[in-house]
């Protein structure tokens, strides 16, 4: 095999054991820490929308339009302010693929 | 290239065990060639349960053990609603059954020894728990021995904190039914940095809607440690003018010094304020682990510092603090103790396979407050990471300066999900 290769399946074999690649791992602990008000597996109990399964394009809009002021907000205005677009990005990918 | 399931196999073994020699080297520890890393967690508060749980999902090899000495999770976030009659101690107590099905180990225990040479916990049932990495997670140490006279009127039922949600909480919701109409109310506030900024001004409204409706001719005084309100100072004083006009009575810069449970007074350096009820909330530091393990390193011994990439102590290696515990510019609360957690559990599975700390760049502190029965307001601010200085408070967060509806609403729902995120 190529080194390449070997490089590559080293990086496959991570997965394997069970500990998820860094820079997942880093989108996976950001998103987690929606999760406190979002519910586990972004499943929310009562009046906080639930994240699992949201279409990334719609979550990436809303947290725009809340840090813009374009959609009303209550708390989410104050949170979406601290983010970047990128986050939201990696996020939404991340939430879409909740189920 | 093709690769079928057996060299597949075959080369992920190999790439496994790569993980554990690097593993090895930066741990410099014989343990990790026993088998599997250890984790032992302290506490099966929001931090500590929270910690557990992300640990083993984002790190599945990994052992996690929690020493926890009680039966049942009581949440101290909605524990003010209890005295307000809104709540039950029911509905604020959770069962630690589900954690199992994580894989987590819980130890019905109490830790009497750290011993972080050998990297091993002592127990109080007289066994011992080795670990790679240890989360210490008790939460605060409540300083009775701060305000004289305290003991001995709390072992006699006269005065409680409830500051750590549980009997005392049960305790005060009784004694404030059993007030007449028309008596006193003293609740005290700790000087910074103390649990739950906020807790108190809330605790203040939430006895005023039971007094407004119960006994409306009582009066709340609020002994205040510091120069003025703590936290969410607009919205609080925008519901004690609006609910609870001439109800509570706020005297800043009016520590307790003394309590008598036998007169029922509560002493200050200016006067002795007669009390039927008397709610006092002394001082408080890093839990007693915090001091077995030495990590209490902050300038006064009292609260833990700590790497924020990882929570690890800043003088004590393989020991990280999580919570109320840690000294900060993150709040101390239940919500961001959860959040030390994840930041922190994502940090120990990627030490534990011998990689750096992850570094988690954006963290969030989110906290509801009940300003009646019917209303709540919050804060929220986002903190970003920087190598020197830590997490840094962005822009455009902070607190409502009113509460209502629909922010009850959003509080009891946060109360839920945050109470599953931790221990469903």
């Amino acid at each position: 095999m190529h080194k390449k290769s070997i490089l590559l399946i080293a990086g496959l074999s991570f997965a394997a054991i069970g500990t998820a690649h860094a820079a997942d791992l880093r989108t996976q602990a950001i998103s987690a820490t929606c999760l406190s008000c979002h519910g586990p597996n972004g499943k929310s109990g009562g009046a906080i929308p639930s994240l699992a399964g949201l279409e990334k394009g719609y979550f990436v809009q809303a947290m725009k339009d809340f840090k813009s002021g374009a959609r009303p907000a209550t708390i989410m205005k104050k949170h979406a302010a601290g983010y970047t677009d990128a986050e939201f990005e990696a996020m939404g990918a991340y939430f879409a693929s909740l189920k | 290239m093709t690769i079928n399931r057996r060299d597949f196999l075959k080369v992920s073994g190999a790439g496994a065990a790569t993980t554990l020699i690097t593993g090895c080297a930066s741990q410099g520890g014989a343990s990790a060639m026993k088998g599997n890393p250890k984790v032992v967690v302290v506490g099966a508060g929001f931090g500590g349960a929270t910690c557990a749980k992300y640990i083993r999902k984002w790190g599945p090899n990994i052992e996690v053990t929690i020493v926890e000495p009680n039966d049942n999770f009581v949440s101290c976030p909605i524990s003010n609603w209890v005295l307000a009659g809104m709540k039950s101690m029911n509905d604020i107590t959770h069962g630690y059954g589900n954690l199992s099905k994580h894989g987590i180990k819980m130890v019905k225990d109490y830790v009497v020894g750290v011993d972080t040479g050998k990297r091993e916990v002592k127990l109080k049932s007289g066994s011992s728990l080795s670990y790679d990495r240890l989360v210490l997670a008790p939460g605060v140490e409540v300083l009775t021995d701060s305000v004289g006279g305290y003991k001995e009127a709390e072992a006699a039922g006269k005065v409680v904190h409830a500051w750590k949600a549980g009997p005392q909480t049960a305790l005060l919701r009784k004694q404030l039914e059993a007030m007449p109409d028309g008596g006193v109310f003293v609740m005290s506030v700790p000087t910074a940095p103390y649990r739950c900024p906020p807790g108190p001004y809330e605790r203040a409204c939430m006895v005023a809607s039971y007094f407004k409706k119960a006994k409306p001719k009582s009066k709340i005084i609020l002994l205040d440690g510091n120069p003025d309100i703590a936290s969410k100072k607009g919205l609080f004083t925008w519901a004690w003018n609006t609910f609870y006009p001439g109800m509570i009575e706020y005297r800043p810069n009016n520590a307790p010094r003394a309590v008598d449970g036998n007169k029922m007074i509560v002493s200050t350096e200016f006067d002795d304020v007669k009390a039927d009820v008397m709610n006092v909330v002394p001082k408080q530091r890093a839990g007693e682990v915090c001091g077995m393990a030495g990590a209490r390193n902050d300038s006064g011994g009292v609260w833990c510092t700590v790497k924020l990439d990882s929570f690890e102590s800043t003088t004590v290696p393989n020991v990280h603090i999580i919570g109320d515990s840690v000294l900060s510019n993150l709040p101390k609360s239940g919500h961001m103790a959860t959040n030390h957690a994840k930041i922190a559990a994502a940090s120990i599975v990627e030490m534990l396979a011998g990689r750096p700390p992850i570094s988690v760049p954006v963290v969030a502190n989110t906290c509801y407050s009940a300003t009646s029965d019917t209303t709540a307001g919050y804060v929220a601010n986002v903190f970003r990471f920087d190598k020197e200085k830590g997490y840094v408070t962005q822009p455009d967060g902070g607190a409502t300066g009113q509460g209502d509806e629909i922010n009850l609403a959003y509080a009891e729902s946060w109360a839920q999900n945050i109470w599953a995120d931790a221990l469903s």
